[in-house]
Parts: structure tokens; C-alpha cells; sequence
């Protein structure tokens, strides 16, 4: 068939179509809520999905976190008087990582404080890590100006540290922080770098239960040699539950390690647990690794994909068997033209081209407006939802590619229906 | 010269067990320009007769030559090609597409024989205003009278320049002075050299042709010559 052939096949089914207005509209609106609901749940799925993965990226790919968690049962034996609960990672656990285990880069101890930093007389909460100058190597921040906190630093106890901006910012406004004090819990710090801010993202996460590093854009962060922390601040926190009150006493929050290529990642990861197994009686640690995060996260996107394909071939398939029942009355409504076209000389194939025309016209109208309307969503899903959504162009090439092939699959048997009817059998069809 | 040349044609209808000679045995032969009528009670077989002669069945049994080509074994595709370029059908009921405007329907035989949509509109003008409705080319086909929608069903069926018209009582549903209009236009046709196939039930239209056949059961029961 030539094009102009098809132009105008086109331009008839058009007319045709226009012709039931309302029957068309009514028709497309499955194909035009299947399309719909594809696009939006797919920007939704992506959305999350790439968050999650920033997320866990962020925690470092090649990293292995073990973070201090309060064992179970010690929550619950609180007893009657003052009591003393212990847990979690210590120096030695972190001595023993860096001597033990080979192949890893760094063991980085990070104790984490909340605190208050002051400045003249601006105050500023503020998260207070104590760690150690390989902390660069394992998170995401860079030294802007200045320093990071150096191995002598570390020997010697010094009070130094390192602000990040945000801290720089707020505390110091349009002074210079660099070789100014600030103090903190009674002692004063001297600034010797300034950090970018740890993360720029202000959604919490949360994976299986433990809190990843998230940001409050009210707090600062402010890191001291870890040496220092261990001298300057008590490892004792009075907690109050209930009526009585205890205290705990924890050394390290969190011990993160790097290894040097990501296929040791899992084996480290078994060797670390078996050393910790050993050195504690209870699980007071978690061990994260990001990595298998990644591939978690990548395994329920798979997962998500497959139920949102199934969700959308069935919404496709019920709009697809609305258009194919429509077509059918439609073709029989339109006998007698069918028969008057071929007493004029149309073959069988242009009987079933002007019918499928008609019925792909029909979809992949309603395909685009689907996609319109389903972009729309996930646009107010990230307005007023404040959830993040990606449209991705696959995503509308597939829903537009579907609407097409659904159109011909449902579009088939009407028009060979049309074409195979008797001409003259038509022609008396009142 | 014969441009219809029918053989011992045979048209069988089966309806269940039923077995129904709609045409039996028919020889017949018409020449190029001849206007021929054909009349006979209903339910004689000339309605089944004509849809034979314009490509749209095929014969149980016989030979059927038009223009020259045998038609009785033809394939469904051939057989749409030639319907569509060498019979041009009038129908009773007219017989227009209603979504089509008038333009657009006179174009339809000739969008089937792939004329591109410049020289079918032109030609299409031109056959609107043959038949005299040339100040209504973008009307609906439900905007028109009657005799005006015989007169589009005119035009559309000349659109391919067909060797033979094919008329199945083309004045059946009209008042008689539309139908003396429509009569006036395939006179005028015959005079410029068309051949004419019409069914009739009315003496007076088959005076106005060349010979009538007369159909009874099936059979040619007799032939009449009206010229003088
Ligand atoms: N498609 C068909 N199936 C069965 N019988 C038919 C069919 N078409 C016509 N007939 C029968 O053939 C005979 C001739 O019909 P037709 O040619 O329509 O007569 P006319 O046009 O002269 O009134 C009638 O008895 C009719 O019932
Ligand atoms: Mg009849």
C-alpha cells in the first residue's frame, strides 16, 4: 500500500471515529487508565528506587558498617535500682578488626555524641564525631578548606577539629572559622578544616530496621580526633524508662571498614562476624554492607516490576477486551458499509487495514493521553506527596509501544470478522 | 462486439437441505452501448442475476465473460479488482457512506483502485457535476434528497469509467419526478455510449430501453426488442 494509501485509510478512520464521539472516548478510557497507571507507578518505582540506591551508594559501596545496637533483652531487665548496661563496639573491637582481618583498607572507629557547639555566644546542636583521619576514606565528605583531623592528632589528644559548612556557617556566619575555638561541653576546639555537609538529601531512610546517616538540616556536624572524645567525653548516658532509671555506657556507635576490592566484601563480611561472635556473649552489633543492600534493592525493583507488569498487562488486557467488544459491534453496526465498500471494490485486506486502523488509532490516542495524564501524576506525587519520581523516556516509549500492539492484537478478529463477511449478505444487512 | 457473454450460467443457493436453482441454465450475450432492462416477478432471480454480472458472486456451474475476461473462477481479490474497475452499481437504496461527505463517496472506487487523492478529487468534481450536484460536494449524505443521493450513487459508480452500469430498480424508493431525473441520466449516459444494465418492475422505464429480458423462475421466459 502506497502512502498516500495510508493517509488516507488514516483520515477515514479518523472520520469514522469521530463520527461515535462518545462511543471512541468511552473505548480509550481502559487503554487510557492502563497507560496511565503504568507510567505513574513506573516514575514512582524509579523514584524510590534510584533514592534508595543514592542512599545506600552514599554509605559506600565498598564499606562494611558494624553499628552499636542495645541488645534486646537489656531493655527489658531494667531491674529495680541503678544499673549499669554496657554494649556495644569498643576499642578493642576496632584494634582487633585493623590487626586481624587482612585485606581490609581502613577500620575507622566513630563515636557519636549529640552535643552543642558554641561560638561567641551562637549556639548550634551538632552531631560530635569522634574518629580517626581515615573517616575521608569512608564517607562521602571532602575538606573544603583546611584539614582533616591527622594521625598526630590522634596520638597526642589534641583539641582541634573539623566543622562542616553547615556548622561554618551558622556558628561563624560572615567571620573565618579557621584557627578559631569553639567550645564545646566545657572545652574549647581549634578549627583546622572545613568539611562539605555530610548529605544534601533531606528524606530519611531507613533499611531493615537501622538508621543510615540523614541529615537534619538544623544540625551541624563537628569531628575531633577520637582520642580526644575518649578523654573529654563520658561513655555513660543516664536513660529513664518507666520509673527507674539506668545508665549505659557505650564506646562506639559505629566501626566502619573499608576493604580494598569489592569481591572480599562478603568474605570479610563472614570473617568480621565470626571475630565478633567470638569477642561478644550478646548481638549488640548489626552488620551492614551496603553492597548487599544494592543488590537487595535492585532485586525488589525487580521484584516491583514484575507485579506492576502483571498489574499493567491485565489492566491492558481488560482494556484491550473492551476495545475488541466495541469493534465487534461497531463492525456489525457497519455491515452494510463494509458491503457497499466492497461492491466498490475493496479487497478483503483493505477491509481489515481500515478496521485495525480504526481500532490502533483508537489505543494509541488513547495511549497519549495516558501518558499525559500519567505523567501529571507522578508531577503532583512529588509536589504534594513530597516523594521523589523519575520519568523515564522508556518508560513512555513501552506504554505507547503497548497501546500500539494491544490495538492490533484486539483489532485482529473484528476487522477479519469485517473482511470475511459476504458482500452481498452485507449489502441487504439493514 | 459482446461485452457480457454469459454460457449455461447456473446459480445454485443451498439453505439447509434445501437446494434453490436461483438461476438455471441462463445464456446471454450483450453488446458494447446497449441499454438493457430486465423485468420479472419477484423472487425470479434478477437481483441474484445482476450481482453475477457485477463481479459480486460467482456462478455455481457456466462461464461468465465481461469485457472480454472469465470471471467464474476467479480469486476473491481479482474478483474485488475488477468489481471495483469495470462494473460501476447503482443500488435501490443508494447505497452512500453517511460519515462520508459527497465528494469523499463518489471518491471511493477510486481510492480502491489506488489513484492518488489529487486526481480522484478532481475527477470526483467533475462527476458531481455531471450529475448535476456540483453546489453540494461537501454535503452529508443525510442532508440530501432521495433523487440527490441516486444522483451521488450515479456519479460514484462512474468513477472508474466501468464498461458496464448496473442498476438494481434505481427508481425504486423515488417520487416519479426524481426518478424521471435519474431516468433522464442514464438515458443521457447510454447516449454517450455506456452500456446499461437496469431491473425494472416499471413497463413504462423498460419502454425507454433497447430490449428487456423478462425472467421467470430462473429461466429467461422471453426477450423483447424496443426498437422500432
Ligand atoms: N443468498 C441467498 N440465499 C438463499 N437464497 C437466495 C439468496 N439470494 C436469493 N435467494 C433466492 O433466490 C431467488 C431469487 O432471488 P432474487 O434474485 O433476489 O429475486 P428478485 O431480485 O428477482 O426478486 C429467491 O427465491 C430468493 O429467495
Ligand atoms: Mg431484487
Amino acid at each position: 500500500m502506497q502512502w498516500f494509501g495510508f493517509k488516507r485509510t488514516i483520515k477515514l478512520g479518523i472520520k469514522s471515529l469521530w463520527m461515535h464521539r462518545l462511543r471512541s472516548i468511552l473505548t480509550t478510557l481502559g487503554i487510557i487508565f492502563g497507560v496511565c497507571s503504568v507510567i505513574a507507578m513506573l516514575a514512582i518505582g524509579e523514584g524510590a528506587s534510584r533514592q534508595t540506591q543514592e542512599a545506600i551508594a552514599r554509605l559506600g559501596s565498598s564499606n562494611i558498617i558494624i553499628e552499636t545496637v542495645k541488645p534486646p533483652q537489656k531493655q527489658t531487665d531494667s531491674g529495680s535500682g541503678n544499673t549499669v548496661i554496657s554494649y556495644g563496639l569498643t576499642y578493642a573491637d576496632a584494634e582487633a578488626i585493623r590487626n586481624c582481618i587482612p585485606n581490609v583498607e581502613v577500620a575507622v572507629p566513630i563515636r557519636q555524641l549529640d552535643q552543642q557547639a558554641r561560638y561567641l555566644n551562637r549556639k548550634l546542636p551538632i552531631k560530635l564525631i569522634g574518629t580517626i583521619p581515615w573517616y575521608t576514606e569512608i564517607s562521602p565528605i571532602s575538606v573544603i578548606r583546611g584539614r582533616f583531623l591527622t594521625s598526630i592528632d590522634v596520638e597526642y589528644r589534641l583539641n582541634v577539629c573539623v566543622i562542616d559548612e553547615k556548622t561554618a556557617r551558622d556558628l561563624f556566619l560572615f567571620d573565618d572559622p579557621m584557627g578559631q575555638d569553639i567550645k564545646i561541653y566545657g572545652s574549647y576546639y581549634r578549627v583546622m578544616g572545613i568539611s562539605s555537609s555530610t548529605i544534601q538529601n533531606n528524606h530519611s531512610n531507613s533499611f531493615g530496621g537501622s538508621n543510615f546517616e540523614t541529615s537534619d538540616q538544623a544540625i551541624g556536624y563537628v569531628y575531633i580526633p577520637v582520642s580526644t572524645a575518649k578523654i573529654r567525653f563520658t561513655e555513660f548516658k543516664a536513660s529513664f524508662d518507666g520509673g527507674t532509671s539506668s545508665r549505659e555506657r557505650v564506646e562506639l556507635q559505629k566501626i566502619t571498614i573499608k576493604v580494598q576490592s569489592m569481591e572480599q566484601i562478603i568474605p570479610i563480611r563472614n570473617v568480621l562476624q565470626a571475630l565478633l561472635e567470638n569477642r561478644h556473649k550478646e548481638k549488640d552489633y548489626n552488620i551492614i554492607v551496603p553492597l548487599e543492600l544494592l543488590k537487595q534493592a535492585a532485586q525488589s525493583k525487580r521484584i516491583f516490576n514484575i507485579v506492576l507488569g502483571s498489574i499493567a498487562a491485565i489492566s491492558l488486557l481488560v482494556g484491550g477486551i473492551g476495545i475488541m467488544n466495541i469493534m465487534l459491534a461497531s463492525v456489525s453496526e457497519r455491515t452494510r458499509e463494509i458491503g457497499i465498500r466492497r461492491a466498490l471494490g475493496a479487497k478483503k485486506k483493505d477491509i481489515i487495514f481500515q478496521f485495525l486502523t480504526e481500532t490502533v488509532l483508537l489505543t494509541l490516542i488513547g495511549g497519549l493521553v495516558g501518558i499525559a495524564v500519567g505523567a501529571l501524576i507522578p508531577f503532583l506525587v512529588t509536589r504534594f506527596g513530597n516523594m521523589p519520581t523519575v520519568i523515564t523516556t522508556w518508560s513512555i516509549l513501552l506504554s505507547f509501544g503497548i497501546s500500539g500492539a494491544t490495538g492490533i492484537t484486539f483489532g485482529l478478529y473484528p476487522a477479519w470478522r469485517a473482511a470475511n463477511m459476504d458482500p452481498i449478505e452485507s449489502l441487504r444487512h439493514e | 462486439m459482446p461485452i457480457i457473454s454469459i454460457k449455461n450460467m447456473t446459480k445454485t443457493f443451498q439453505i439447509g437441505d434445501v437446494r434453490l436453482d436461483a438461476l438455471k441454465n441462463l445464456d446471454l450475450t450483450i453488446n458494447k452501448g446497449e441499454y438493457i432492462t430486465i423485468m420479472g416477478p419477484s423472487g425470479s432471480g434478477k437481483s441474484t442475476m445482476l450481482n453475477l454480472l457485477g463481479c459480486l458472486d460467482t456462478p455455481t456451474k457456466g462461464q461468465y465473460f465481461l469485457d472480454g475476461q472469465d470471471i467464474a473462477t476467479l480469486e476473491d481479490d481479482l474478483l474485488s479488482k475488477i468489481r471495483g474497475k469495470k462494473t460501476g452499481f447503482i443500488f435501490q437504496s443508494y447505497n452512500l457512506i453517511a460519515q462520508l461527505n459527497i465528494i469523499e463517496n463518489i471518491e471511493v472506487p477510486m481510492y480502491y483502485q489506488g489513484m492518488s487523492e489529487t486526481l480522484s478529487k478532481e475527477r470526483a468534481e467533475e462527476l458531481a457535476e455531471i450529475v448535476g450536484l456540483s453546489d453540494r460536494l461537501k454535503h452529508k449524505p443525510s442532508e440530501l434528497s432521495g433523487g440527490q443521493q441516486q444522483r451521488v450513487a450515479i456519479a460514484r459508480a462512474l468513477a472508474n469509467d466501468p464498461v458496464v452500469l448496473l442498476a438494481d430498480e434505481p427508481t425504486g424508493n423515488l417520487d416519479s419526478k426524481s426518478g424521471y431525473e435519474i431516468l433522464e441520466i442514464l438515458n443521457d449516459l447510454h447516449e454517450k455510449g455506456k452500456t446499461l444494465i437496469v431491473i425494472t418492475h416499471d413497463d413504462r422505464i423498460a419502454k425507454l430501453s433497447e430490449r428487456t429480458i423478462h425472467l421467470l423462475d430462473g429461466r429467461i421466459d422471453k426477450e423483447d426488442n424496443n426498437k422500432r
